[in-house]
């Protein structure tokens, strides 16, 4: 067959459309089972795209690290040392670490549910305060929506400056009130306001987030007599650096210098931003593949219900195909014609399937759209790749449900067809 | 135009063996109308199979239009039906969904004739039948007799050498018997040359000639 002859197109359409309702029964299988693909690998790209944008645009390539005791004596200290970092660690870090871009030490006053800590006029507040850098923007970005961030200055001059989150801003200053330039006071110490700012996350952790204020690390450590420790560190790790090869790096850097066994499991905890997208990509990964084998399941049972229904057909077209032997078709022209009407069959029904699963995505992203849903599910969709993926898997699957009709069809002969 | 010797055929049925055709001698020359008689039984259904390619002989020589026919392959044995035979069955075996026009194109289809010329020429083919104005419709909407001169229409689509008749009749009441016999005959005047198997004297008598079947062996040829 050419196919860009019109007449076995007319042909075709003669044999499919003899038992319309038939047709359509038979086909609803592969187009159920692509509408299925569609839709579960859509909602599973949904849900990662939902819990990933609820994690905040963190940078991706961003760890923290802290220290802790240890479970192994090395060097005659005993086992059950508390590990503490201190600034001459942050320096030798930068000095020698070759897959991180920055370091940034952290401090912290008030911990989890904390009492009121800071105050202005009348108001009090219960907020985490930090000793921050100015890289610690890079780190975890925020959105600086009045005045203006920590710069070096303030650290070089130890200036007793805050960036206070949009939530401290409403605990402690009226709707009008003039907030830049303003001081509040932290544990007593009194602090200028020069920036307001907003969190990047969503729901309650945006909440949190805007809870914060953040200082100069020299102002902090000055202040609340913190001397040379470092709470934890920031580390923005190399672009094309992996997650766990420079969290693996600064482990031993750091074990080496503050005298930790090597084989020593702690000592330091840390939290990777890329080790935990990556086990969430994985997690994603799965999920997808998951919704593809049974959506390819689904499809495999509608592939077979259109083979078995092209059998029938074939048993019930006995004598049509005798005729058509008779007047001269080849057996390469049956061949073709019952390969062509199964293949026919399910592309049609998939595309069908496939183009109402794509709309019906379409829609529902439309609809969390218009309702403003920031939720854990969010702009479900697939890929081009994805779709392509599936509609070929039906086209091959397609093309051997044929195989066994078409074989069937030329067993037929024309005399026991011709038989009255 | 087809000439047989010794033809054999012998089917097998789990472990029986049944020996159909033992022996057939057989000529027909072209332009000649041939009916070939028998009881059932006789094995004249299976001689119409072999001489209609449609089925392999087991041993003799047959020959069409000059050609030896032994050892077709399916592919050979589909090109050959579709250009030199044509072919008229007692149930006409029209195929349902398709019209009167489009069945009597269906052998140029599978002849690769262009659209346009198929159509030009079923129509004229149906003219010839009479039955120019049923062109469009569907063979249900059809009488008996309509059916097979649309059959033999299709059968004469291909201009083929000989028309292989299995009993054009059987299925017909006598007055439409008669008007199909008369169509065979009027194209076996313009030259055409048939065979057509039947077990009605009537119709073998308005044949010019009965070759007679036996137990699978030629009992009388007539006058050949």
């Amino acid at each position: 067959m050419r196919w860009w002859e019109r007449d076995p197109w007319i042909e075709l359409a003669q044999v499919l459309l003899r038992n319309p309702f038939r047709t359509f029964l038979s086909s609803l299988g592969v187009g159920w089972g692509l509408f299925m693909i569609l839709i579960t690998v859509g909602a599973s790209n949904g849900l990662e795209e939902g819990v990933k944008s609820d994690m905040g645009n963190r940078v991706k390539n961003s760890a923290f690290l802290w220290g802790e005791s240890t479970t192994l004596p090395y060097k005659g200290y005993p086992r059950g040392r508390w590990i503490e970092l201190t600034s001459p660690d942050v320096e030798y870090l930068v000095e020698n670490a070759t897959t991180l871009d920055a370091v940034a030490p952290r401090n912290q006053l008030g911990g989890w549910r904390r009492g009121n800590n800071v105050t202005h006029g009348l108001k009090t507040a219960a907020c985490g305060v930090y000793g921050d850098m100015p890289i610690y923007k890079d780190i975890d970005p925020i959105l600086i929506t009045e005045g203006r961030y920590i710069n070096q200055r303030d650290l070089d001059d130890r200036r007793k400056v805050a960036v206070i989150g949009k939530r401290v801003r409403q605990l402690l200053f009226d709707r009008e009130e003039q907030v830049l330039g303003s001081h509040i006071q932290i544990q007593g110490v009194t602090f200028t306001v020069v920036g307001v700012y907003k969190s990047q996350q969503t729901g309650e952790d945006a909440e949190e987030a805007e809870n914060s204020i953040f200082t100069p690390y020299t102002t902090f450590n000055h202040a609340f007599h913190m001397g040379d420790r470092v709470g934890w560190l920031s580390l923005l790790i190399k672009e094309d650096v992996p997650g766990d090869t420079a969290v693996a790096e600064v482990l031993r850097l750091l074990k080496a210098q503050k005298s930790v066994h090597p084989d020593d499991p702690r000592g330091f905890d840390h939290w990777s931003m890329a080790e935990m997208h990556e086990e969430m990509s994985t997690v994603f990964g799965a999920f997808r593949w998951v919704s593809f084998v049974f959506g390819g399941l689904a499809l495999f049972a509608g592939v077979i219900g259109i083979m078995n229904i092209m059998l029938i057909t074939i048993k019930e077209r006995t004598r049509e195909l005798g005729v058509r032997r008779a007047l001269g078709a080849t057996p390469a022209n049956i061949v073709v014609q019952i390969m062509v009407e199964t293949l026919t069959l399910t592309v049609l029904a998939g595309l069908i399937g496939g183009i109402l699963g794509v709309f019906a995505l379409e829609a529902l992203d439309a609809y969390l759209i218009s309702a403003e849903d920031n939720g854990i599910f969010r702009h479900p969709h697939v890929t081009l790749d994805v779709l392509v993926t599936a509609l070929t898997t039906m086209t091959i699957l397609g093309a051997f449900a044929g195989v066994l009709p078409a074989l069937r069809a030329l067993r037929v002969q024309p005399v026991e067809a011709l038989r009255t | 135009m087809i000439e047989l010797q010794s033809i054999t055929k012998s089917y097998t049925t789990g472990s029986q063996s049944l020996q159909v055709l033992k022996g057939v001698d057989m000529q027909v020359s072209a332009g000649e109308l041939v009916a070939i008689m028998g009881s059932s039984g006789s094995g004249k259904s299976t001689l119409l199979n072999i001489l209609g390619l449609l089925d392999a002989y087991d041993g003799g020589l047959y020959h069409l239009d000059g050609k030896d026919m032994a050892g077709l392959s399916e592919r050979r044995a589909a090109e050959l039906r579709r250009e030199m035979l044509g072919f008229v069955f007692q149930s006409f075996n029209l195929i349902p969904f398709k019209s009167a026009a489009e069945n009597v194109a269906l052998p140029l289809y599978y002849q690769k004739v262009p659209r346009k010329e198929r159509a030009r020429r079923s129509h004229a083919l149906l003219e010839r039948v009479g039955l120019l104005e049923w062109a469009d419709h569907l063979p249900s909407q059809m009488s008996g007799g309509q059916k097979q001169r649309v059959a033999i229409a299709r059968a004469l689509a291909a201009s083929p050498r000989v028309i292989l008749a299995d009993e054009p009749t059987g299925a017909l009441d006598s007055a439409t018997s008669e008007d199909v016999m008369a169509l065979l005959k009027e194209l076996n005047g313009e030259g055409m040359t048939m065979v057509v198997v039947t077990h009605e004297a009537e119709i073998a008598a308005a044949c010019g000639r009965t070759i007679r079947l036996r137990d699978g062996l030629v009992e009388s040829q007539g006058h050949v």
